[in-house]
């Protein structure tokens, strides 16, 4: 067997080892990445920016801890902003395994502001058939949530007294790592007009410029450089810092810098050796 | 009867809530929310058949102590122990962030999740290596693209402002266009199955007899 | 950290580092992880469902005197008729509510928000006297090239033929974007999931020494 052919039949745990290896020294030994901002990211910190207080920002949460790296990172700064400017909640998850997800983000983030549940913020909970619940919000909240995700009766909390439906919050931020986003667009965007931004995982991120173009929606968050991104805007703007740990996104993104790295040297080399011995035949 | 009567409720509900759209009268908007409503309860239901049928595979592997039936009386200790800890101390009051229910949520349930879906990096740098092949004109471009959009993480010194360019210009122009096709076909297509299904000409929900 | 939380972290910790055991070979750790997360997902699952949906949109209701939330909650208990092979005929009724809602909301907002805005999107000012504008020329030409490698109805010759190539040359840069932006995806879960264990080797070594 040639160089050519042994390097094409390597072992693939040699090829994990060296990725194992590339991250685990990135992570001991970091360093700042630069960080260039989007502006379909920059709409969205804009947004949440113009917002005064009292005025209501709904969160749609929708996704699950497989998707945590990349977008509990953009909860939790949106959160922060909102806390930290008076911007009121309203936050609902339509993903089966994601209410904890949110409970966790708006729990934590609450206490280091001093928010209280029904006054400030408005956790509804999930519902099946995303679709269906969207469609049924934008009538009235009441009917796919007649209580929150606690069990209080929505009518009973101060918050949600002047809420009736979409026409009642500023916008929607939707995060999600499903087919979650589609729901929103086409039914809170297409059918009531809700002003909608979204954040998804990065496999998603470039199927939904067609909607950024068309103004369908307003912002777009990708992935977890998008997380960054607006990590990075929230510490310029104050709301989030280093020293408390608050960079989720960015304290992994050396790793993603070296990891980038190696796997365009694998491809690289792939290619490499499958040309080589090619012409060696 | 037993293939008619649901082909006339789809047929029925269907064009209900396809012209309720168009008609903006209290009436049809209140059996419009009633119709959401209902859906709802249904799906509460619907989504507990999921549930039952795990719990109904793993019991009947359990009894039969057919092969890794010890695992699956570890899933069936974590289901059942998941649902004592979130009805016997607080009841409702459980789903609140620190209590046992919610810790293992957070220390078992996130971490193991988050690890499983991380293997994917390792298995899309093996693929990357042993697959990623610029064989033909089509895959050359796509490996262009991709390393461009990849290189974007990469800080490139003077040459991060021309690889942003042109990752901005490939994400808003040809990829823009890609997708906005990919789209238009979803549309088309998700339109002629919905009308399908409601013409009864598509019956594969109902299952055989 | 308090005890407590490294102990949790602790357990969590082993889940994470069982579950990457995989990537050698496949071993009783892994196993185990992998069964405990499928059992403490349901159980967490099944809570949810009761306390989120069948309390507040069925149980509650019937308590208050909202007797006709009986008619969907036995509309959803015949949808667990598809069990039984000789019973199973009672949830298509069911099934055919939930279908025909879904189908017939479906057919106008996807056609609008799919195909009609999505057309109008592309209907751009177009010119040669700038970048946008040019940009505009050149979304035009790739989202109707990119239709036309779609379209099988013709054969792929000649001029059609020729936008059909550039077509799928189109998608292809769209498809490598993706590709790039998946690795991105795949790399984070990996990320954070070793920032995690480094922050809590960190922590456990600061707590024991």
């Amino acid at each position: 067997m040639t160089f050519y052919e042994r390097m094409m039949n390597l072992d693939r745990r040699w090829v994990y080892l060296v990725i194992g290896l590339v991250v685990v020294v990135t992570a001991i030994w970091s360093f700042a990445v630069p960080l260039y901002v989007t502006p379909e990211v920059r709409s969205v910190y804009d947004f949440v920016e113009s917002l005064v207080p009292g005025e209501i920002l709904m969160i749609g949460v929708d996704y699950d801890p497989a998707a945590l790296a990349e977008l509990h990172p953009m909860s939790y700064a949106i959160t922060r902003q909102c806390f930290a400017k008076d911007v009121k909640l309203l936050l609902c998850c339509l993903h089966q395994n994601g209410p904890g997800m949110v409970e966790q983000v708006v729990a934590q983030v609450a206490e280091e502001y001093g928010k209280v549940n029904g006054v400030d913020y408005v956790y509804l909970g999930y519902k099946p058939y995303p679709g269906i619940t969207i469609l049924a919000m934008g009538q009235n909240f009441r009917i796919p949530f007649p209580e929150d995700y606690y069990g209080t009766p929505l009518d009973s909390l101060p918050m949600a007294r002047t809420l009736t439906n979409f026409d009642n919050v500023k916008a929607i931020i939707n995060i999600s790592a499903g087919s979650g986003t589609e729901y929103w667009i086409n039914y809170a965007n297409g059918r009531y007009n809700a002003k909608l931004a979204i954040g998804v995982t990065g496999v998603m991120t470039a199927d939904y410029y067609p909607f950024l173009q068309s103004g369908q929606i307003f912002g777009l968050i990708g992935g977890m450089k998008g997380a960054a991104e607006y990590e990075y805007l929230a510490e310029k703007g104050g709301y989030i810092t280093r020293e408390k740990g608050q960079l989720w996104a960015s304290k992994s993104m050396p790793i993603q810098t070296t990891t980038h790295i190696v796997i365009i040297l694998f491809i690289v080399i792939g290619n490499v050796g499958y040309f080589m011995s090619k012409r060696k035949k | 009867m037993r293939r008619t009567l649901p082909i006339a409720v789809v047929a029925g509900v269907g064009f209900f809530m396809l012209i309720q759209y168009f008609i903006p009268r209290e009436e049809f908007e209140t059996l419009y929310e009633w119709a959401l409503d209902w859906t709802m309860v249904i799906g509460c239901f619907a989504m507990a058949l999921g549930l039952y049928s795990l719990t109904n595979m793993m019991v009947t592997k359990v009894r039969r102590k057919a092969e890794g039936w010890g695992y699956s009386l570890v899933a069936l200790v974590g289901l059942f122990f998941m649902i004592f800890v979130g009805i016997v101390p607080h009841y409702q009051d459980s789903l609140k962030y620190g209590t046992l229910f919610m810790d293992i949520f957070e220390y078992i349930y996130i971490p193991i999740q988050a690890a499983m879906f991380s293997l994917l990096a390792f298995y899309i740098a093996s693929a990357a290596y042993r697959a990623f092949r610029a064989r033909t004109v089509l895959a050359t471009i796509l490996l262009v693209s991709a390393i461009i959009i990849m290189l974007r993480l990469v800080p490139l010194g003077p040459l991060s402002a021309v690889n942003q360019w042109m990752v901005n210009f490939i994400l808003t122009v040809p990829n823009m266009a890609a997708k906005r096709a990919f789209w238009l076909g979803v549309g088309l297509g998700a339109t002629a199955t919905a009308l399908k299904i409601m013409l009864g000409i598509e019956r594969g929900y109902m299952g055989r007899d | 950290m308090g005890t407590a939380e490294l102990i949790w972290n602790g357990v969590a910790a082993f889940l994470v580092m069982s579950i990457y055991s995989f990537l050698y070979k496949d071993n009783p750790f892994y196993k185990f992880a992998e069964h405990l997360v499928v059992g403490v997902s349901a159980g967490y699952f099944a809570m949810i469902l009761y306390y989120n949906a069948f309390l507040p949109k069925l149980i509650n209701p019937l308590r208050a005197g909202q007797y006709w939330y009986i008619i969907p909650g036995i509309l959803g208990l015949l949808m667990w008729a598809r069990f039984s092979q000789k019973w199973q005929w009672l949830s298509r009724p069911t099934l055919g509510f939930v279908i025909g809602s879904g189908a017939g909301v479906a057919i106008p907002l996807y056609l609008q928000n799919y195909v009609i805005r999505q057309v109008h999107a592309t209907m751009l000012p177009i010119g040669f006297t700038s970048w946008p504008l040019i940009t505009n020329v050149l979304i035009i030409i790739m989202v109707f090239c990119a239709l036309a490698y779609f379209f099988f109805s013709k054969q792929h010759k000649g001029a059609f033929g020729a936008a059909a190539t550039f077509g799928i040359w189109t998608l292809m840069v769209g498809f490598g974007a993706g590709f790039g932006m998946t690795v991105m995806g795949r790399v984070a879960l990996l990320a954070e999931r070793v920032v995690f264990l480094r922050d809590y080797f960190a922590q456990l070594w600061g707590a024991l020494f």
